[in-house]
This record gives C-alpha cells, sequence and structure tokens, in this order.
C-alpha cells in the first residue's frame, strides 16, 4: 500500500508533448508508472511516447479512465490547466510548475469548492517535485533511485530536502512509503495535514516525516492536527534557522512575515506537540530511525 | 517587486482613490519649482526608498518656504536613509516627492494582504492610524478591524461599510468616501496582482475630506509577466546589486553578514545547509539557489557572485542531483574552481554521483570533498577559519 499513487493508478501527463514533460514522462515510464495518454491542446490525434495524445483533458479521462495528472503547464496557463483537470473529474494532480501568480492559486482553490468534498481533485503542488511511492509509481521529477521501498511516509516543502530525508534513511536500511512534495509556494493545492491525515490511514505507513521551512501556518496547523488526530509517530524539521526576517528565501511562500513564521517557533511547536524533532538537516535519518525504535 | 510612494498613489488614484497633489522631482531646483508650482503655504518633501519608517529616519521633512524645499532637498538627495526596515546597509535616496501638505484632523490604518491561512485577500483597517501595524497589535489589538475578501465574488459595498462605521466618527457622507476609496484600493489590489497594500494613514481632513497621505505596494514577481506597466516602476537603485545581478541569471540570491559562501541547487535545501554552518559554528554569507538546471554557465555565474562579496573566506557547493546530473555539475564546478583563491568544499549526491566526483578528484584542484551534508558544513567551516578538518 501506499498513498495518493501506486503502479495501478492510470496517469495522464498535462502539457504532454513539451521538452520537459517528455524527458520526466519518460522516467515515470521507465519506473513503473502507468501513464496511458497526455494532453497538449491542438495535438489531439497524435501520438507521444507511444500513448495517445489529447486535446481536452476530459477527452483524455473518457478515452483512457485516466484518474491521475502531472501537470506541465507554463505559469501563464496554470491555473486554467488545475481547473480544466479539475471539471474533468480526475481524482488527483500534481503541478510541479514554479512562478504561478498567487492570486490565480486562490481562484483555483475557490473553484475547487464547487464540488462535494468526496469527489473534489486533491491538487499536490505548485512549485514541488511531485510525488513517490517507491518501486510503484512516480508523479513528479525526483531521482527513483534514490528511495527504498518501506514504511516511513514524508511530506516536505522543498524538493531537494526531501530526496536528502529519503538518501539518509536509505542509507539506515529505512525505507518510503510514499513521499510528497507539497510545494514552496504561499498557497499550495493541498497542505501537511491534507497528506498526515492519509499517511494515518494508510496501514502500510508506520511513521511520517514532515519537513517544513520558514513562512506561514502549515507546520503549526498539522502539528496540532497530529497531536490530537495521529497514532503514529512523526518526525519534524523545519529549515530556515539562519534566515533573515522580511528576505524571500528563494521560495515565494519561504518569507518570514508574522508571528510563528520562524524555523525555530515552528520547531518549538512541534517539540509541544509531541514530535520528534531533527535537530538539523543531517539527522533526519537518525530521527526516524530513533522514532521507529519506539515502535 | 516593491515600488515608490509615489507611483503606489499614482496607481491607487488612477482607480479612484483620493491623494495629495504631489510632484517627484531629482534636484533641489525641480524640488523648489515643484513646491511653487503646487501652491500653498506648507509642503511635505519625501525621500522615495523602498522602506518604511522613513519619517523617525529624517526622511520626510515640512517646509515652510520653496526655499527651505530646495534646501531640504538637498540634504536628502544622494544620502543613504537607514531606516528599522532598511537594514543597517540603507537605501539610496535618488527621488523625492513633494507634497502639498494640508492639515488633517485623524488618522486611520487601512491595508491589504494575501493571507495565507485563510487563501484569500484580507483587509485590516484601524483607527489607530499614522502608527505601524505591529504596534497597533501590540498596543491596540482592540482597535483592529479585519474582513475577508471571497475570491468569486469580491469585495462588496456592505463590508466596506462595516468597516466604515467599525472605525466610527465618520459622518454619512465620509462612510460614503470611505466605501469608494476601499473598493479602488481593492481593484488596484486585485487587478495588478499586488502582495500587499498600505494606506497609512488615511487622513480626515480639516475640510472633511479622506486623503491616502501615504501609500505603500508590493507585488506578486510572479504575475509581473501579464503586468507591462509595472514593468516600467522597477527601480534597480533601490535593490541589493548583487541580487539584482542574480535575478538577470535567474538564481536566488539573498546576501548575508557570515563568511562561508554558498551555492546550493534547491532552496529548502539551501536553507537547511545554511543552518549546518551555523550548527557547525560558522556563518553562511549568503543564500544562493541555483535551480534544477545546474548548468555551467549557471554555477560559473553562482561562483562570480558568491565571490563579488569579500567577506567570503571559502565556499560551499552542495548539490543533490534529481533533473541535474552531478557528472555535469561537476564538470561546471571544476571550471569555476580554476582561479579560485579561496578553499572549496564540494558536496554531491543525487544522480551519477560518482562520476561526479571522479570528474572532481581528477580535475587536480585542491578540492575538498565531502559525503555528507554535516561533513561538509565541518569542513567548509573549519576552512573559512584557517585549518583543516
Amino acid at each position: 500500500m501506499s498513498i495518493l499513487i501506486d503502479e495501478n493508478t492510470k496517469v495522464i501527463v498535462q502539457g504532454f508533448t513539451g521538452d520537459k514533460a517528455t524527458f520526466h514522462a519518460t522516467e515515470m515510464i521507465q519506473y513503473g508508472t502507468n501513464v496511458v495518454g497526455g494532453v497538449t491542446p491542438g495535438k489531439g490525434g497524435m501520438k507521444h511516447l507511444e500513448r495517445p495524445v489529447f486535446d481536452t483533458v476530459r477527452q483524455a479521462v473518457k478515452s483512457t479512465g485516466a484518474e491521475a495528472s502531472l501537470a506541465f503547464v507554463p505559469p501563464p496557463f496554470a491555473a486554467d490547466a488545475l481547473m480544466e483537470a479539475a471539471e474533468a473529474g480526475l481524482r488527483l494532480v500534481c503541478i510541479i510548475t514554479d512562478g504561478i501568480p498567487t492570486q490565480d492559486m486562490m481562484r483555483v482553490k475557490r473553484y475547487l469548492l464547487r464540488y462535494p468534498k468526496e469527489t473534489r481533485t486533491l491538487i499536490v503542488g505548485p512549485n514541488c517535485a511531485g510525488i513517490i511511492s517507491a518501486g510503484r509509481a512516480m508523479l513528479g521529477i525526483m531521482p527513483g533511485h534514490i528511495y527504498k521501498r518501506g514504511h516511513v511516509g514524508i511530506v516536505s516543502r522543498s524538493g531537494t530536502l526531501g530526496y536528502e530525508a529519503a538518501a539518509q534513511m536509505t542509507a539506515l536500511g529505512i525505507g518510503v512509503s510514499t513521499s510528497v512534495g507539497i510545494g514552496g509556494d504561499p498557497i499550495n493545492g493541498s497542505s501537511f495535514l491534507d497528506h498526515m491525515a492519509l499517511f494515518e490511514r494508510d496501514p502500510d505507513t508506520h511513521a511520517v516525516v514532515m519537513i517544513g521551512e520558514i513562512g506561514g501556518p502549515q507546520e503549526a496547523e498539522a502539528a496540532q492536527w497530529i497531536k490530537e488526530n495521529m497514532s503514529k509517530p512523526v518526525i519534524g524539521y523545519v529549515a530556515g534557522l539562519t534566515a533573515p526576517k522580511g528576505r524571500r528565501m528563494g521560495h515565494a511562500g519561504a518569507i518570514i512575515s508574522a508571528e510563528g513564521d520562524t524555523a525555530g517557533e515552528k520547531a518549538e511547536i512541534m517539540k509541544s506537540y509531541g514530535l520528534f524533532v531533527a535537530p538539523s538537516a543531517s539527522e533526519l535519518g537518525s530521527t526516524v530511525a530513533q522514532a521507529l525504535a519506539t515502535l | 517587486m516593491d515600488i515608490h510612494e509615489y507611483q503606489a498613489k499614482e496607481l491607487l488614484a488612477q482607480r479612484g482613490v483620493p491623494i495629495p497633489r504631489g510632484k517627484v522631482v531629482y534636484t533641489p531646483a525641480e524640488a523648489a519649482q515643484a513646491a511653487i508650482e503646487l501652491g500653498g503655504e506648507l509642503w511635505a518633501v519625501k525621500a522615495q526608498i523602498h522602506a518604511g519608517g522613513r519619517g523617525k529616519a529624517g526622511g520626510v521633512r515640512l517646509c515652510k518656504t520653496p526655499h527651505e524645499v530646495s534646501k531640504v532637498a538637498e540634504t536628502l538627495l544622494g544620502t543613504t536613509l537607514i531606516t528599522h526596515q532598511t537594514g543597517p546597509e540603507g537605501k539610496i535616496v535618488e527621488r523625492l516627492y513633494v507634497e502639498a501638505a494640508e492639515p488633517f484632523e485623524r488618522e486611520i490604518y487601512l491595508g491589504f494582504v494575501l493571507d495565507r491561512k485563510t487563501q484569500r485577500i484580507r483587509i485590516i483597517a484601524s483607527a489607530q492610524g499614522g502608527m505601524e501595524i505591529e504596534d497597533i497589535v501590540k498596543t491596540h489589538p482592540e482597535a483592529i478591524l479585519q474582513i475577508e475578501i471571497e475570491p468569486a465574488i469580491g469585495l462588496l459595498a456592505f463590508q466596506a461599510r462595516e468597516l466604515a462605521f467599525g472605525l466610527g466618527g465618520l459622518t454619512l457622507k465620509q462612510v460614503q468616501k470611505f466605501v469608494t476609496l476601499t473598493l479602488g484600493c481593492y481593484r488596484t489590489f486585485r487587478d495588478l496582482d499586488a502582495s500587499m497594500a498600505e494606506i497609512n494613514p488615511l487622513v480626515v481632513t480639516r475640510e472633511g475630506q479622506l486623503i491616502a497621505l501615504d501609500g505603500k505596494m508590493s507585488f506578486d514577481d510572479n504575475a509581473l509577466f501579464r503586468h507591462p506597466e509595472l514593468h516600467e516602476m522597477h527601480d534597480p537603485a533601490q535593490e541589493d546589486p548583487r541580487e539584482a545581478q542574480a535575478h538577470l541569471h535567474g538564481l536566488n540570491y539573498v546576501g548575508l553578514t557570515g563568511d562561508i559562501g554558498c551555492i546550493i541547487n534547491g532552496a529548502g535545501l539551501a536553507m537547511a545547509t545554511m543552518d549546518m554552518i551555523k550548527y557547525a559554528g560558522g556563518e553562511p554569507a549568503n543564500f544562493l539557489d541555483v535551480g534544477g538546471g545546474a548548468s555551467p554557465e549557471r554555477v560559473a555565474e553562482a561562483f562570480r557572485l558568491v565571490l563579488s562579496d569579500p567577506n567570503v573566506k571559502a565556499i560551499l557547493v552542495n548539490i543533490f542531483a534529481g533533473i541535474n546530473r552531478c557528472d555535469w555539475v561537476a564538470q561546471g564546478v571544476v571550471q569555476a574552481a580554476r582561479e579560485l583563491k579561496v578553499p572549496l568544499i564540494v558536496r554531491l549526491a543525487g544522480t551519477n554521483v560518482e562520476a561526479g566526483q571522479k570528474i572532481i578528484q581528477e580535475s587536480g584542484l585542491p578540492i575538498i570533498s565531502a559525503d555528507t551534508l554535516a561533513e561538509a558544513a565541518e569542513r567548509a567551516v573549519a576552512a573559512a577559519h584557517g585549518k583543516t578538518a
């Protein structure tokens, strides 16, 4: 088991025929992902990577039965692509694109409220590395070979820091059930909390790593939820202790602008809610091992 | 992107927000001329910098004659103004805004932000204007009014009216004026993809008019592509030259005060590596994310940027290759490192790591390799302090 995706999940790629999408779709197929086609408006009817191309997401869903998509759509068109995917009834959309205007994401999130909660599309990203269920399927741009199949979930705002955690765990012989990058933007499609709830329900996940950074209220919200609802141990880490106030650190969402935004404050909140907090990024793996030893 | 006060006021005025009459000037003579053209008996001369706290730092002065205006302009132009928001390096004053000053009776705070928690635009208003919002929150938390805007509908008149009546003490006519200007400010914010707008103070003049005495706006960098009119408002003189240079090359750089230069892929890993340096007893000189495709050109530009900081005593490169391969990154690092005068510590991980490490080893350059994040940070700190680890 895993969360969000496995080897049976039927996947399409939005923006399928672009260079980057072609490269990553190839990697995904090699990893074992069930890519059933893609969408590029105006290229419907073509074949790409031996799979059908459609003009619209609705057509793709109808013909292939796709349930998830990976979106590689440039920032000006990304919000539209997400709403198209939601309207076509996809269960999951992972959007890699960096640079989507914040108000566009606000509109997307508002648009999703049209649908009842049970059938609402779950968006992962934007500005993220994607999702991987180790050894089963990959919906993203990560190096698949660093993930060992196992029982620890990862949720991270940062892509490369998620890789770092996975590599440290692999070195200690600890495997991953699913790793999710929620992205570095101020407004995410889905939050730490959304994925914590999924990991809590997944019988194959025994513990979860939550990798946060400066800026925004998400880590604190998730930590409180974990304390109140989660039976599995959670390992927390927050990057950006040395980040100065009011400066944007690469990610659009990584800025200390309000109380509770600093890495120190967030780490304290995590501790107060009973999470195992890794004292530094080089101790992510060892802190996971400690947490697993308590089971 | 930040803009100047006079630019923010211009944008707000275009959408129905009343502002004082004013002129932007670049020389003392222009300043005096502006005062004469504006007329009246009292003028405000305001330094245009991308930071708040100008009043307390002496960047806003009231003058009674055009001659005084030109004298004040002379003392302000070309100086570096240091306020509590600029940091110790301050911001250079190259433009002034001369305004016809009007006596006022009341100061109100009106601010717009993108609220991450509710994922909506939020309006904040307070009868305690003229103070900074952070101070109002501390000293008069009860005097803060807030409303959230439904993204599918936009700001409604009744919401603005609720704010106006909540502020208290406004006549019905003034309430109507407040509603009009708040709607105008909202449209400016929404249409131009702002991330922050602040009118502080919004004043009630002796004649009973509502006027935006100050105006501050920032915009979402990700949305600038659809607002060419904002590009023209960009003022590179207000930015750190290294950050502006980095931006040109698609790199993210933030200068800090330490001595270990950092070149890292990914914003999260970059922050975590800086934290590791601190943990190991050192101080990072910068934040630098080279991004996903760390091509040799980008790596070379990253080295140039980091080395343009004279405090840098060692450089730490930490790349966790996903899309980009370690061997490719290593080639860029080796090329860039040939002329290097400070110790270089390189940690590679991820795709094609063995090939990358081989290129580093066979380069014959005195590059210090590290396998883990902790090792890399410790070796960088030792190298910067002139020791070998």
